[in-house]
């Protein structure tokens, strides 16, 4: 049963993951390419996150996990503000 | 199902270590070179060499990886040829590559077949007064090579700072940085430097018995203190301050004093008594890790520079 759930929930993470990474490629400018970025980041690594996290066999490697996939999103998110504000800039040309 | 894994790791790797070389273009190269090395930690983590992958994620990947950045950042300012021309193969480059490429296919045929150091290593770890092998070997078995390890890293800074010019050498460290108050960098820097710390304090701690370390939390530690630069938190220091060189030269001094005393007494240069060894390597850790992360951070902000606002 858990296991199941495992396989749901990472699948569900390379989904996004696969959708982001179509995205990234296939979009035309920097602001819908870090749209669908941020789409694999936030929720593909949370899915994959919430399915390993089921296999943990202490509540340590769960919260582990979780203070991983929050750095992440820390990151991810800054990073993608940052790039957005100075592809801005250069739009600008301020 | 593992072996699929490892066949992709490989073939990641070699295809982002020919993209770094073969591509075009500077910064794409180095954005692939990052990749090659996280991907490189990921290798080793499946050879179960924890600390390898540890040091070679953050000094590898991340340090190195923010070193050519900075570099390739500074040839763009001062609008050198960042991205040099297409003009086919520089050829002398070339040989030079072919010629060490050739010496270490050599030197790797010739090397004996390297056998486990089982049996010694399980008969000796007992008195090294710690835990993880690594770091016995590190700091205790083969201490001689970190303490010149962490020395050359200060000849480094020296070499660096060396590059600044004159008219800037009262100036502070490195290349002004603009974040605007209240910005997301500025919230950036005011939330990871906290849980950036701990970690590298862990990972100080823990080498003793599990993998990490001096180098490896000592890294994390510089990464603290230049996200805090880059948000404009803190300013970078100066040359001529003090507690900065004390700092820099912090680690290898009490590696230094340690090995005296060890040879003072009859434990032999760099030896340590078995009572007091798994003290001893934690102190000199700590101070290790508080001299590389001064360094490390030192040398990625770079020689001074005017422009600081006071």
């Amino acid at each position: 049963m858990i296991d199941l759930a495992t396989y749901a929930f990472t699948g569900i993470g390379l989904v996004f993951f696969v959708a982001g990474t179509v995205g990234l490629l296939r979009f035309p400018d920097v602001f819908s390419r870090l749209h669908a970025l941020t789409k694999a980041d936030n929720l593909g690594l949370g899915f994959i996150a919430l399915g390993v996290a089921l296999q943990a066999e202490t509540w340590r490697q769960v919260a582990m996990i979780a203070v991983i996939w929050a750095l992440a999103l820390l990151a991810a998110g800054t990073v993608s503000q940052l790039i957005a504000r100075d592809a801005l800039i250069k739009r600008d040309g301020r | 199902m593992t072996l699929l894994l490892d066949a992709v790791l490989c073939v990641l790797l070699l295809g982002t270590a020919l993209a770094a070389v073969l591509g075009r273009g500077v910064f794409r190269a180095i954005v692939f070179f990052i990749v090659y090395g996280l991907l490189l930690s990921v290798g080793w983590v499946r050879l179960e060499a924890v600390n390898v992958a540890l040091a070679e994620a953050a000094i590898g990947a991340g340090l190195t990886g923010i070193l050519l950045l900075t570099t390739y950042g500074k040839l763009t300012r001062v609008s050198a040829e960042a991205e040099p021309d297409d003009a086919g193969v520089n050829l002398p480059v070339a040989l030079v590559s072919v010629a060490v490429a050739g010496a270490l296919a050599w030197a790797w045929s010739v090397l004996p077949e390297p056998t486990r150091p089982r049996a010694e290593l399980a008969e000796a770890l007992p008195r090294a007064g710690v835990e993880n092998p690594v770091t016995a070997v590190l700091l205790s078995f083969r201490a001689w090579d970190t303490l010149l390890e962490s020395v050359v890293l200060l000849a480094a800074l020296i070499g660096l700072w060396l590059l600044g010019r004159d008219e800037d050498w009262q100036q502070r460290l490195g290349v002004p940085q603009h974040a605007r108050p209240g910005g997301i960098m500025t919230s950036f820097g005011r939330v990871l430097p906290p849980v950036g710390f701990l970690v590298g304090v862990y990972l100080v701690f823990i080498g003793a018995d599990e993998p990490g370390g001096a180098f490896q939390g000592g890294t994390v530690l510089a990464a603290v203190g230049l996200v805090a630069a880059l948000a404009g938190l803190i300013q970078p220091p100066r040359i001529g301050q003090w507690q900065w060189h004390a700092g820099l030269v912090l680690g290898p001094l009490v590696f230094l004093l340690a090995g005296v005393a060890g040879a003072l007494s009859d434990s032999g240069f760099l030896g340590y008594p078995e009572a007091i060894a798994g003290t001893a390597i934690l102190v000199i850790e700590a101070a290790l890790a508080a001299s590389i992360a001064v360094t490390l951070a030192f040398l990625v902000i770079g020689p001074p520079e005017k422009g600081h606002r006071e």
